[in-house]
């Protein structure tokens, strides 16, 4: 079900480097992808390149890791490679759990060898043996396709033992998730391939120090792999040249939500996101309003108009007060509320939080219990204070990324919507018509004709009214399902 | 240079490479609240998961706040430990923890010594905002005859959890459920009771709050005393006198023998006898069994059973039924003095005061939870009477003396009742990690050699490390011994002997940190190991005070033996002393 | 004392389930560090994950009952209780939360009667969420069993309950 874009999907203003195989070649044929320079790289690296070389490489690159927090990926290779051990290993994150992104399982399914291939060259940088990849279970055709591709590597002699003629040994294993999203973070992600509840422990120690069974490991997610092959067949200096003066290359987004072009887009960064909504999206659809941007799923924010001719990198995300993340991109129209929007993500968090900390564990819980009663029109402005301290608090104290980052929906859009929280709290009022307790429905007296089908559709019976005579909703009664307003053909029912 | 300068609130401190913010602080004299973290010092015991966030600081350069506990210091780093951001950040997460935490401090067993108690008074708390429309997360309670578990209490602080798996390698707790709904409890949210608990009580004695507890009995004592049909006799375990005063303020290691004496006698039992008697007699009959082991050893039988195990810790006895259950041949035979007191009591003693066992009731203060199911066991039984009818801890004691308005500080020193009350320096010191093994050298010296001990104290067998070995020369007979205290650490000297590889003798096990005085049931030591040292100490100055230090010298178990048993591993007994262990591990079974 | 037999702790399992769970558990060398993987294969094999399983998996890895427990509980992907015929799961990401997935679960909830996680009485439906199947592209998007239905409103619902009411 890869949805590369459609045909529908502008081109324009795209470059695919991770992507850059992905719907070209067949997946399941190995040949495919050697056939567009596939494992030259490794083979580069292998018989011409010492292992300190190609970390210089990556790190000349300005590759930052594409999973969240954008660090630098050769610091961290160095730093797993200058970690002396017997043992080390090499972890690929493919755990998205991210709702509303799907880049990584589009990479593995279009193209599982650039992540094999990657993954070998940094198992020869930093001297490990030993792939892992820790996949979703719910990425059953992902899965698929890498057993394939690994299977088909080891034919090839491309994993396994003397690679390319050399002494250099190295396979990989699959490990599954099993429906955590804290798993994403890298210390929690290796306690979970260790068999144990996927909780983050504090770092330092990193995983390049002490990882996977105490051994320096290497943890980066599908999308930075795949940009290592190309940079090593092109050059660092090809790479650094894209992008902006500290994100360097580009980036996958998965456009969803209120937008014409639905799928993912490669940009490079520094692309506004006008640009990405307007240009490649091709604008909200049915020709509503553009309301506001989340990029970074829970971990962050919604940004606004005033957002749209921001140049998009690591940093200036973090600056708006939200964050690259894994790179969902969902745009949301006029019909959304934000205080809506702020708790859904908070019901994902508290459903998420692993309940190690206090904060994320208690303190989101609280955040979303207040927002759901702000929702309800039972907030009160104090309460509009006591959301930005316990967000500020939460953030300021929790143990990982998960509880660092899950306040930033609700600043986001205390920052920028902050008028509508007031209109919930202050006049009870919805203005995307979204809050269903703070909806009236009303008969328009001059339309109503009498004709008693809303009052026999009401499954409540909040609706009186002789024949041929206007009809009245009793609020009291009324439970705002709806019915009678889609049952009315008189357009006499409206709702406020 | 393995050193690192750094500064905090201002003043400057070098310290070792490796320290933690909250170490570094502790030694300017600066103390960061910390609630999860527990370091139990000299025990290589550290419970540092960095969960509840109380102790968090700011630290220059960083973004968010530091969790003082697990962050380790760098060179020039300066933290301030009581910023307006971390105070409001530190009563910011009080109220979270408290907004999940039951209210009803007015009758919790933990009110007045709660450690969560504690930082909601230090933090100022007053009022949880929004608590009225706060969900809290609910279970069931779960009482065993040991412990009460009540997971609304739960604060995630994983101590329980970690005394549980990596102290006493039981397993039977673990985090369970995610987000706002975890909390720590035994595989199917199963009753303790179901589960491979050996009711050691170590995660009661770490709990900070009071979501682990004992199960109380003092309502069961004062009805028994109550009862004028009843005579009430006590026995007291030989830890309890080494930690009461602690629960009246007086200094760790203060020995109030004779004040609890007193005031025992006050709250109106009958009779006040000393478990050390039974210790006593628990020398007579393991130390018989040992003695009886070794000379077939030595005599060349293949068949006998080495190194023989003590048997005294009720915890450690579970702990190999349900583990080690094919080895359950190897232990002493014996029963522990708590059980040999009660079915001394209950024929010995009724005789002589001409009462029926049915109105006899045999009270036990332990230091111990383990005690209670002990005491509860279908074995120690007679027609569904029990040897022992409670068994109530070191601070279930200390409530009822102070319910009964009694001041331990000032009551005069008595003595123990006759003829259980008498004992010698070697029941004393039953109480600490390696006594019930020197008390047993002791006799089975000079028993074995028929020659007089030169020195009683055998250093070599005293201390706090895990495991300790020493070979004690039975006149040119080296007899190696060794000593865990904690069941991991038994652990390991039963997967050797498992395998063959055991080097001893003769083995004593505690399942405690410290033996008897660092149980379940003594006074909250709130993560201070000195206490535990200091009560060890008191022990052995009881011990050293005593005018008899031999079991076999004590001239009322000698009488004992003259007037009902006959001689040690006589048929009586076997009968009264002796007991039989059982195969309680998790069977898997085809249906 | 005479010997009797106090082993109170039993657990009983078919002959045939635990010949299976200790197939898995040797495909894996028994390994503890193994246990999701074996979590995984067991649930694939058995639909779920019911305590006697675990106790099995427990054993065979060495690993506590009671952490066995704790991992299951941690992953949403595992479940102690048995799955429907047809198992729906209706996604729940963002993109599909946007486009109104929550109206359509409510449908879902009021049609089976059943809350999310619970199977129907007659073993034939489950209701699951699901975070992002990827298909961001169909919002909102159903699943039952591995059919995927895209598009789906409140008023879909019930045709997509009558495809199966026959099976």
């Amino acid at each position: 079900m890869t949805n590369l874009g459609g045909s529908k999907m502008s081109q324009h203003k795209q470059i695919r480097i991770a992507l850059n195989n992905c719907g070209v070649i067949d997946p399941e044929n190995i040949k495919e992808y050697i056939a567009r320079d596939g494992y030259l790289a490794l083979g580069k690296c292998l018989t011409e390149m010492k292992p300190e070389d190609i970390i210089r490489e990556i790190k000349d690159s300005g590759l930052r890791g594409r999973g969240g927090g954008g660090f630098p990926a050769g610091l961290k290779w160095e730093i797993a490679a200058k970690n002396q051990a017997d043992q080390k290993y090499v972890v690929c994150n493919a755990d998205e759990g991210d709702p509303g992104a799907f880049m990584d399982r589009s990479i593995l399914e279009g193209d599982p060898h650039a992540v094999l291939e990657a993954m070998a060259i940094c198992g020869y940088s930093m001297g490990a043996t030993k792939g892992l990849i820790y996949i979703r279970a719910e990425y059953p055709l992902a899965i698929e396709r890498l057993k394939i591709a690994i299977e088909q590597a080891r034919e090839f002699g491309l994993l396994g033992k003397n690679l390319f003629g050399t002494d250099f040994e190295f396979d990989i294993e699959i490990r599954y998730g099993a429906g955590a999203f804290v798993c994403g973070e890298e210390t929690a992600l290796i306690h979970s391939m260790e068999g144990l509840r996927g909780e983050p422990t504090i770092k330092p120690p990193y995983p390049a120090e002490s990882g996977y069974f105490g051994k320096p490991t290497n943890v980066n997610n599908v999308e930075t792999y795949a940009n290592v092959p190309i940079i090593l067949r092109k050059g660092a200096n090809w790479f650094n040249k894209i992008g902006t003066e500290k994100s360097k290359g580009t980036k996958v987004f998965a456009l969803a939500g209120k937008i014409k072009n639905v799928g993912l887009v490669e940009v490079p960064m520094g692309t506004t996101l006008r640009e990405v909504i307007y240009e490649i999206g091709g604008g909200i659809e049915n020709d509503k309003k553009f309301k506001a941007v989340q990029t970074g799923g829970p971990s962050g924010g919604c940004l606004t108009e005033k957002h749209l001719d921001t140049p998009i990198d690591f940093d200036n995300l973090v600056q708006a007060g939200s964050m690259m993340g894994s790179g969902g991109m969902i745009v949301m129209d006029e019909d959304n509320c934000m205080v809506s929007v702020a708790k859904f993500y908070l019901e994902f968090t508290v459903e998420e939080s692993c309940g190690k900390c206090s904060p994320c564990r208690i303190g989101n819980k609280r955040l979303y219990e207040l927002l759901d009663r702000i929702t309800q029109g039972k907030g009160e402005m104090e309460d509009l204070k006591r959301l930005r301290n316990m967000s500020n608090v939460i953030k300021d104290t929790s143990l990982c990324g998960l509880g660092q980052t899950s306040p930033n929906p609700v600043l986001s859009t205390l920052d920028n919507f902050y008028d509508e929280y007031v209109a919930h709290v202050v006049d009870k009022k919805c203005i995307a018509g979204q809050c269903k307790d703070l909806m009236t429905y009303f008969v328009i007296e001059e339309n109503c004709v009498g004709c008693t089908a809303c009052a026999r559709v009401c499954p409540v019976g909040a609706i009186t009214g002789e024949k041929k005579e206007v009809h009245y909703i009793n609020p009291e009664i009324c439970i705002k399902c709806g019915a009678c307003e889609e049952r009315c053909k008189f357009d006499a029912i409206i709702v406020k | 240079m393995n050193k690192i300068k750094l500064t905090i609130d201002n003043k400057q401190i070098e310290v070792e490479k490796g320290t933690t913010i909250y170490k570094a602080a502790k030694e300017l004299g600066i103390y960061i609240p910390v609630l999860c973290y527990m370091n139990l010092e000299g025990l290589n015991i550290e419970n540092k998961p960095g969960g509840c966030r109380i102790c968090v600081v700011e630290v220059e350069g960083r973004n968010n706040l530091a969790p003082s506990c697990s962050t380790d210091v760098w060179e020039g780093m300066v933290v301030n430990t009581h910023s307006m951001r971390v105070i409001n950040a530190r009563r910011t997460v009080m109220e979270f923890i408290l907004s999940d935490h039951p209210k009803d401090c007015l009758t919790c067993a933990k009110s007045g010594n709660c450690d969560l108690q504690d930082m909601a008074v230090k933090l100022g708390v007053r009022e949880i905002p929004g608590q009225e429309y706060a969900e809290m997360s609910t279970y069931k309670i779960d009482f065993s005859p040991s412990i009460i578990r009540d997971l609304d209490k739960c604060i995630m602080c994983r101590r329980c959890e970690m005394m549980c798996n990596d102290f006493q390698t039981v397993g039977a707790l673990s985090a369970f459920n995610r987000g706002f709904e975890a909390a720590v409890g035994p595989a199917f949210e199963m009753e303790l009771e179901d589960s491979t608990c050996t009711y050691c009580g170590q995660c009661v004695a770490v709990c900070p709050t009071g979501a682990l507890t004992e199960k109380d009995h003092t309502r069961d004592v004062i009805n028994a005393l109550s009862d004028p049909t009843k005579k009430v006799v006590v026995q007291t375990a030989p830890a309890v006198r080494a930690a009461l005063g602690e629960e009246f303020g007086m200094e760790p290691g203060t020995l109030v023998t004779g004040k609890m004496v007193s005031a025992l006698r006050r709250l109106g039992f009958d009779y006040v006898f000393d478990t050390d008697f039974a210790a006593d007699l628990t020398i007579m009959e393991e130390g018989t069994e040992l003695l009886d082991r070794l000379t077939k050893y030595l005599g060349g039988d293949k068949e006998v059973k080495l190194p023989i195990l003590t048997s005294c810790c009720p915890a450690w006895v579970s702990f190999f039924e349900h583990y080690f259950p094919e080895m359950k041949d190897i232990p002493s035979t014996a029963r522990s003095p708590q059980q040999m007191f009660g079915a001394i009591a209950k024929t010995y003693f009724a005789d002589k005061i001409s009462t029926k066992r049915e109105d006899l009731v045999v009270v036990s203060i332990m230091p111990c939870l383990a005690k209670k199911y002990e005491a509860q066991r279908d074995e120690f039984k007679v027609d569904g009477n029990p040897d022992v009818d409670f068994s109530i801890s070191t601070r279930e004691l200390a409530h009822l003396i102070k319910e009964a308005n009694l001041d331990l500080n000032i009551l005069p020193d008595e003595d123990f009742d006759k003829p259980l009350g008498e004992s010698s320096g070697a029941g004393v010191i039953f109480g600490t990690t390696g006594g019930v093994i020197e008390a047993a050298v002791r006799t089975a010296y000079e028993l074995h050699t028929g020659k007089k001990l030169e020195k009683l104290d055998f250093e070599q067998l005293r201390g706090f490390e895990a495991i300790r070995k020493a070979t004690v020369d039975f006149d040119g007979t080296p007899i190696n011994i060794g000593i865990a205290h904690g069941l991991g650490h038994a652990r390991k000297l039963l997967d050797e002997i498992k395998a063959g590889k055991s080097e001893f003798h003769a083995i004593e096990i505690m399942a405690c940190p410290g033996g008897c005085i660092g149980g379940g049931g003594q006074p909250l030591h709130h993560s201070d190991t000195s206490i535990l040292k200091a009560r060890a100490e008191a022990i052995y100055r009881e011990d050293a005070g005593k005018p008899i230090r031999k079991s076999h010298e004590n001239p009322y178990i000698l009488k004992l033996y003259e007037e009902f048993l006959g001689k040690p591993m006589s048929e009586k007994s076997h009968h009264l002393l002796h007991t039989a262990y059982f195969d309680k591990s998790r069977k898997i079974e085809i249906s | 004392m005479e010997e009797k037999s106090m082993s109170d702790i039993k657990v009983k399992v078919k002959e045939k389930d635990l010949i299976k769970i200790q197939e898995i558990c040797k495909s894996f060398d028994n390994k503890p560090g193994e246990l999701i993987n074996v979590l995984h294969k067991t649930q694939e094999h058995f639909g779920y994950l019911p305590a006697e399983i675990q106790e099995v998996v427990a054993q065979e890895l060495d690993v506590a009952v009671a952490k066995v427990y704790g991992v299951v509980t941690f992953y949403s992907f595992f479940t102690m209780l048995p799955k429907g015929k047809f198992p729906i799961s209706i996604c729940t990401g963002t993109a599909c939360y946007v486009r109104g997935a929550d109206n359509v679960l409510q449908e879902f909830k009021r049609q089976l009667n059943i809350e999310v996680g619970e199977t129907t009485d007659d073993g034939k439906y489950s209701l699951n969420c699901l975070r992002c199947v990827g298909a961001c592209g169909l919002a909102p998007v159903v699943l039952v069993g591995d059919k995927t239905y895209g598009r789906v409103s409140p008023e879909g619902v019930k045709e997509i309950l009558e495809e199966y009411q026959e099976k």
